[in-house]
């Protein structure tokens, strides 16, 4: 019940890119066209479950017990690229046909903040999930990295193809582009606030 | 190469160190100035240090501070916090000796700018000053209660009552000196689980925060 | 070109928020009131230019290869910096703006300006075009900020004109796409006649 509640709040209620606004540069940057908006959501959910996983070993394993909580950003962000790269490699020898699908997406995401920014939240943030308010515990904070990437995800795809169908009306010159992406962002996240409220 | 990202990191890390050595004092004197200013805004005049002690309430551990004058207790600040909108809000609850709500404080909350943060305003959170739970209900005007919900943030409201009946609880856990396990207490503390878990489900539309 | 023109050039020409559209998270999710806008701005400007500064200094140093991580180490030490610093002076600034300092780290301007700038220009140069940015994207998040603040609440750097709510709508999430949309619109407008 308890995962339940996290998965439908990461997904919906708390959408990271629509309402945490956490990713926002591949959310206007790359949905012009629907099926790269898929393969950059496969790529964001791979690697965010992954790190997430990651640091927060890494968080509590080494960083806590050494007493250097304050080299939390510093260790993150290398963890974190040094996934992306591995990812990249592994992924190129065992399947090379999803690295055709993910691969031009996997040096972007080092500067997603979503990716970071999941990982921060999972070791700093208290949830109320179900009582009272806790730090997250390994399987918790899992579960929530991957919900949240499928909200990321979610939106992406919704936004994608929104803009696929942008792109055929004709739209006055000082709104192309990112203008009216942001315009039609608003509306989509105002859609999904009527998601307040259900956990 | 490596050699290379090697010195980089290590010479990161050692700024890094000496500037957290450096910062280290006055983070701490932020902390503490903190804490004993929201003590002092919270509990009536008092002398000496705030005394800091820790109790368990229903499985959930409490800190607390006590400050006394003249040499018999002056009122408690307990720290309590309520599930709101987006993360807990955190109180730190003011009563005097006699379980009158004295004044309370808001730690830290991420509720809607607007919305739910209004609840650190004035407007809200004077109300509870001088609040005497004998007199009055401490719920929700909508809950049936005499607290005026912040207009559009039921939920915050609701957190914000539910941490000062959580205090409530832990005060009287510190008077009697017994863990309210059997009548009071938990009782309570069940009716609050309750009409937290209404408001999830009876708001509907933009009141629902 | 002149030092002077490096710092304006940040500020319409090359602004990082309404021309180059980059550090969007920060942009969107911090701007709920001018001052909070102002200071997340400030912070990024102070990351800004001491990255620039030390990513020219060290850039010959670094082979090619691993100039991508070395930049992130230098420039997550400086945010990590920025962390003490604002815990220490700025607590409450810090709180308010709480997950979105560390990301800093992740923005794409800091990197970018690393990558497109600093580490082929002489040190004094770098710290001008970091200035020159960060006041450009201060300068836009203030202004975002200041809009959402008037519209939302009806206050402006936190003094409150209006009695009672304003458009509510325009602090939360679907307020930060749509004013900053409208906004990008009305620059383009004004700089297209010049």
């Amino acid at each position: 019940m308890e995962y339940l509640i996290i998965i439908i709040s990461a997904i919906f209620v708390n959408n990271i890119l629509l309402a945490q606004f956490l990713g926002c540069c591949p959310f206007l940057g790359v949905s012009n066209k629907l099926s790269t908006a898929v393969g950059m959501s496969g790529a964001v959910c791979f690697v965010i479950t992954l790190s997430t996983l990651v640091t927060y070993l890494l968080q509590y394993y080494v960083l806590v017990p050494l007493h250097i909580e304050f080299m939390q950003t510093v260790a993150f962000i290398l963890v974190i690229a040094a996934l992306v790269q591995m990812v990249e490699i592994v992924l190129k020898k065992v399947s090379p046909s999803l690295y055709q699908a993910l691969g031009i997406f996997l040096p972007l995401i080092t500067t997603n903040c979503a990716v970071l920014g999941v990982a921060l939240i999972v070791v700093t943030k208290e949830f109320t999930f179900g009582g009272e308010p806790h730090m997250l515990n390994l399987a918790e904070s899992v579960v929530y990295a991957f919900a949240t990437s499928v909200g990321f995800g979610v939106a992406m795809i919704l936004f994608a193809g929104l803009r696929e169908q942008l792109a055929l009306s004709k739209v006055p010159k000082a709104f192309q582009g990112i203008p009216i992406a942001l315009i039609t962002a608003s509306i989509l996240a105002l859609a999904f606030m009527g998601f307040s409220g259900l956990v | 190469m490596v050699l290379c990202l090697l010195v980089i990191c290590l010479v990161s890390s050692a700024l890094l160190a000496v500037v957290y050595a450096v910062t280290k004092a006055p983070i701490d004197a932020a902390a503490a100035a903190k804490t004993n200013n929201a003590i002092a805004q919270v509990v009536p005049e008092f002398d000496g240090t705030p005394e800091l002690a820790e109790i368990s309430v229903a499985g959930t551990d409490y800190t607390y501070y006590k400050v006394s004058k003249g040499g018999s207790v002056a009122g408690y600040a307990i720290i309590a916090s309520g599930s709101g909108f987006s993360g807990p809000v955190t109180l730190m609850v003011g009563l005097t000796s006699d379980g009158i709500v004295y004044n309370t404080t808001v730690l830290s909350q991420a509720e809607t700018p607007g919305l739910g943060a209004k609840c650190t305003e004035p407007a809200f959170a004077d109300q509870f000053r001088n609040f005497n739970p004998e007199e009055k209900v401490l719920k929700v005007k909508k809950d049936g209660g005499d607290v005026d919900a912040i207009t559009a943030s039921t939920i915050t409201s609701r957190a914000y009552v539910a941490a000062i009946q959580n205090a409530l609880n832990v005060f009287a856990a510190i008077t009697t000196g017994a863990q309210p396990d059997a009548a009071s207490g938990a009782s309570t503390l069940h009716a609050t689980m309750e009409y937290e878990n209404t408001s999830e489900t009876d708001n509907g539309g933009q009141s629902n925060e | 070109m002149s030092k002077l023109q490096l710092i304006t050039k940040g500020l319409v020409k090359e602004n990082p928020t309404f021309v180059l559209i980059l550090g969007m998270c920060p942009t969107l999710a911090t701007t709920t009131s001018a001052m909070n806008g102002m200071g997340m701005g400030l912070a990024t400007l102070f990351v800004l230019v001491l990255s620039n500064m030390a990513i020219s200094a060290t850039a010959p140093y670094i082979p090619d290869k691993v100039r991508i991580p070395a930049y992130i180490v230098i420039i997550a030490a400086f945010v990590t910096i920025l962390q003490f610093i604002m815990q220490a002076y700025t607590p409450a600034m810090y709180e308010t703006l709480g997950l979105f300092i560390p990301l800093i780290v992740v923005n794409c301007i800091v990197l970018g300006r690393a990558e497109a700038f600093a580490n082929k220009n002489s040190v004094v140069d770098s710290a001008c075009d970091g200035l020159g940015i960060g006041l450009g994207f201060t300068l836009s998040l203030t202004v975002l900020g200041l809009v959402r603040e008037i519209l939302g609440s009806g206050s402006a750097f936190g003094y409150k004109f209006i009695s009672g709510d304003g458009i509510l709508v325009f602090v939360l999430a679907p307020g930060a796409f749509l004013a900053l949309g409208y906004l990008i619109v009305i620059f383009r407008k004004l700089t297209a006649k010049k």
